[in-house]
């Protein structure tokens, strides 16, 4: 009887435990579940952005050209024959190309259409006729078979975005344009090419013929300044810190703030460019050297706080050695401790540059939030960076730049990967584990 | 990595910064122009300034999108190269801020450029809209009089509730926010317009300016009007995905998207280049920029800039402007300010 009891008691106890522990095992199941599932929402809202960027953004990469046989006309280049430059450069290619566009179709003759066939070419189709002479001004007077870009209606048109069946009144590409292309299709003469142009030139009103490459020198010659000044500044302050500096409340302070600073949103930093470099040192507006100059005060409480916790992990046995042996306390922070410390130091100066890559909120106040078209040689030049370039981009009317933004975005993307990756190869060479 | 390589990296960087900075303590001559102010204007401007490099010997001007009162504020603070030397502004100037100007000693050539119409569009798929600007009031403001003299908290919630003959459909409307000034524009000619069509708040508007002011220029909070950014490009496309919204946004994204979005007609005038331009849609601002004449001679190009601007195959009917979304000004208009702003004629208020 008792025995009875106690079995019973045993085996429901035994029971209750097994249940408790399904139920264990069902929480913990639980537990993966939802940690799997926020990794396939996290993947798959990035595969998404991702997907849509890329899908949007291929068409930029290729353009549509025409093949057109130019004629060199002397008297449209040089009618006075000096074969200057200068005369060479302001000529009327625009008259060249057009001449070269209505040959194709010599049917069409009233003023009005030919307006019409002439817009089939962008606004600035002429200018590599202007280079081709400019390089060798012996093709004048020669016929030359020349692929001309575009407008971006006729761009989107032949990449099939615009849809042949709309009321044509709605249709920003007429019924007598599409009965050009489709004439120009039979013939062979327009096609879709790599746009090189797009990573060889600057902005332009006209998206056929706007490129990334200014915002991408632009962005390189900031980030150059951002360099420079950050990375000596946030070393030694950190070695400063980390190494000579007493502990006392001051230290405290300084530490606090510099966490702080880290935090404090970017325009703020804008703010303060606009009121130290641009009004009290009077630097130049729009200019890679102040937008650098700002960046890099941004940077700092990261370089800093990287470094510093980088410089924690070099075991104290490194130092005590070190002294063991008579180096001096410079000795050895620069033979000893600095280099160890330098991949972590390195890893958190690159994710500092990949955030100031892509910062535009403190340039707006200093004015790189800007159309230029040059493409800047210097620190001075006025310039703008690639998030901006997405920006402007992304605010403009033409439906073509859509196409362009994302192929920005891709190209930005690019740069911090690329960054990031060098990040990740610094840190697996060079790192150490004590 | 040793010492000494450290040491030379750090001392050709800390080189770098110094003398970066010695050098930047010069303000240096510029060599090409330099145009701030209003995004609205910033698709001509910039057009202007890509021909203008292009086309002659001079450098691109570099364009800054600031806002109106932002470029303003940046152009009257001073004479002098790090001063902008032009100003676009999709509003006149203020008599505060010419006032700033002529304290800093500026001169000022006043450029009227042409019109820009302000549209309330909907998707292709959407309904018909006829408004009025009194409907636009209606739907649109926070506080709309009783009708026994006092104000009550907007209670129209469908188009037809402001008006029996609009579509059965809840007020949807997609706007830009108070910082911009399509905002300002959008408020103070269809709202203010809409709400001088009440007697009791006409009358107001005699004793009290201010008071009238506030009532016509707020829009109300509670989920009709959604704010969605100045970014024109993104109202756009939520209008293609939501049929039953309305959109406020600038004349060149209705013309660029005609194939997907259909303006509302407004006191019974499309929103068309010819309706615009004839000045029957009643939603239309001027576009204006500013040119600093202490600058001209010391700045080179701006004359030929201002030449450029204002030739017709620039702003004229068939000038490339237009294909940007411009609406030009009537032929008359256009000769006479041509005139005065190539022959730099001050600006008086």
């Amino acid at each position: 009887m008792t025995d009875m009891a106690i079995s019973n008691a045993a085996n429901k106890q035994q029971t209750e435990f097994s249940a408790r522990l399904q139920k264990r095992y069902a929480a913990e199941r639980r537990f993966r579940a939802y940690g799997l599932s926020a990794i396939v929402i996290a993947v798959s809202i990035l595969g998404i952005l991702l997907g849509t960027i890329s899908f949007q953004g291929a068409p930029a990469f290729f353009q549509t050209y025409i093949q057109v046989d130019v004629y060199f006309d002397e008297a449209v280049i040089d009618p006075a024959g000096t074969r200057e430059e200068r005369a060479l450069r302001t000529a009327n290619y625009q008259a060249l190309a057009k001449s070269s566009l209505y040959e194709i179709f010599p049917d069409v003759t009233e003023r009005r259409e030919k307006r019409t066939l002439s817009r089939l070419l962008s606004s600035g189709a002429y200018r590599p006729l202007r280079e081709m002479v400019v390089n060798d001004p012996s093709i004048i007077g020669t016929t030359q078979s020349v692929w001309l870009v575009t407008s971006d209606d006729i761009d989107t048109f032949y990449k099939g975005q615009i849809d042949r069946e709309t009321v044509e009144a709605d249709r920003r590409v007429k019924d007598n344009e599409i009965a050009w292309v489709d004439a120009l299709e039979a013939e062979g003469r327009i096609d879709l090419q790599f746009n090189t142009a797009f990573f060889a030139t600057g902005d332009s009103r006209e998206p056929e013929l706007a490129g990334i490459w200014g915002a991408v020198v632009g962005s390189f010659l900031t980030l150059i300044v951002t360099l420079a000044v950050s990375f000596p500044l946030g070393v030694s302050a950190a070695v400063y810190l980390e190494e000579f500096a007493p502990k006392n409340r001051w230290t405290d302070l300084i530490e606090v703030n510099i966490n702080n600073l880290a935090a404090v949103p970017s325009i703020v930093f804008g703010l303060l460019g606009l009121a130290v470099f641009l009004s009290f040192f009077g630097m130049p507006r729009s200019a890679p050297l102040v937008g650098g100059l700002v960046l890099a005060l941004m940077t700092l409480p990261t370089i800093i706080i990287a470094t510093r916790a980088a410089l924690k992990a070099v075991p104290p046995s490194i130092r005590e050695a070190a002294l063991g042996v008579g180096a001096s306390d410079l000795q050895v922070v620069t033979h000893h401790v600095l280099p160890l410390a330098m991949p972590g130091i390195l890893t958190g100066t690159i994710i500092g540059m990949a955030q100031a890559l892509g910062e535009t909120a403190p340039l707006l106040m200093i004015g790189m939030v800007a159309f230029i078209v040059d493409v800047p040689s210097t620190v001075t030049d006025p310039s703008t960076v690639l998030p901006v370039q997405i920006y402007i981009w992304a605010d403009s009317p033409e439906r073509a730049f859509v196409a362009k933004t994302s192929a920005a975005i891709m190209v930005l993307l690019g740069f911090l990967i690329t960054m990031n990756a060098v990040a990740v190869m610094l840190r697996k060479r060079f790192e150490r584990r004590w | 990595m040793n010492f000494k390589n450290l040491a030379q990296n750090l001392a050709v960087a800390a080189s770098v910064t110094v003398a970066s900075f010695t050098m930047a303590g010069v303000a240096e001559a510029r060599d090409q122009i330099q145009i701030v102010g209003s995004s609205t204007v910033f698709p001509f401007s910039t057009a202007v300034a890509e021909r203008f490099g292009q086309t002659t010997s001079f450098s691109t001007p570099v364009v800054e999108s600031t806002g109106s009162g932002g470029g303003m504020k940046l152009f009257c603070a001073g004479v002098g190269l790090e001063h902008p030397d032009i100003t676009n502004a999709s509003r006149r100037i203020k008599e505060s801020e010419f006032g700033k100007c002529t304290d800093n000693g500026i001169t000022i050539t006043e450029v009227k450029i042409g019109f820009d119409g302000i549209v309330l569009a909907n998707s292709k798929e959407g309904a018909e809209f006829y408004l009025t600007t009194r409907d636009i009031f209606l739907a649109l403001a926070k506080e709309i009089p009783d009708g026994n003299g006092g104000l009550i908290e907007n209670p129209n919630a469908k188009w037809s509730d402001v008006n029996p003959q609009l579509p059965d459909l809840r007020i949807e409307v997609l706007g830009p926010p108070p910082t911009s000034g399509t905002r300002d524009a959008f408020v103070e000619l269809a709202m203010e317009a809409g709400a001088k069509t009440f007697p009791e708040l006409k009358a107001l508007r005699k004793e009290d300016k201010k008071a009238f002011k506030v009532i016509a220029h707020s829009v109300r909070e509670d989920g009709a009007f959604v704010e969605a950014g100045e970014n024109d490009n993104l109202i756009v496309q939520k209008l293609t995905a939501n049929p039953n919204a309305l959109g406020i946004f600038g004349f060149s994204f209705l013309d660029q998207n005609s194939d997907r979005l259909k303006g509302s007609i407004v006191d019974g005038n499309a929103p068309t280049f010819e309706n615009i331009a004839g000045g029957d849609y009643p939603i239309s601002r001027s576009l204006f920029f500013y040119v600093k004449q202490e600058h001209v001679g010391t700045v080179p190009g701006i004359e030929e800039f201002l030449a450029e601007f204002t030739s017709d195959g620039a702003w004229g009917p068939d000038g490339y402007l237009v294909d940007k979304g411009l609406i030009p000004l009537p032929d008359a208009d256009r000769e006479a300010i041509r005139e005065s702003a190539t022959s730099l004629a001050p600006l008086a208020m």
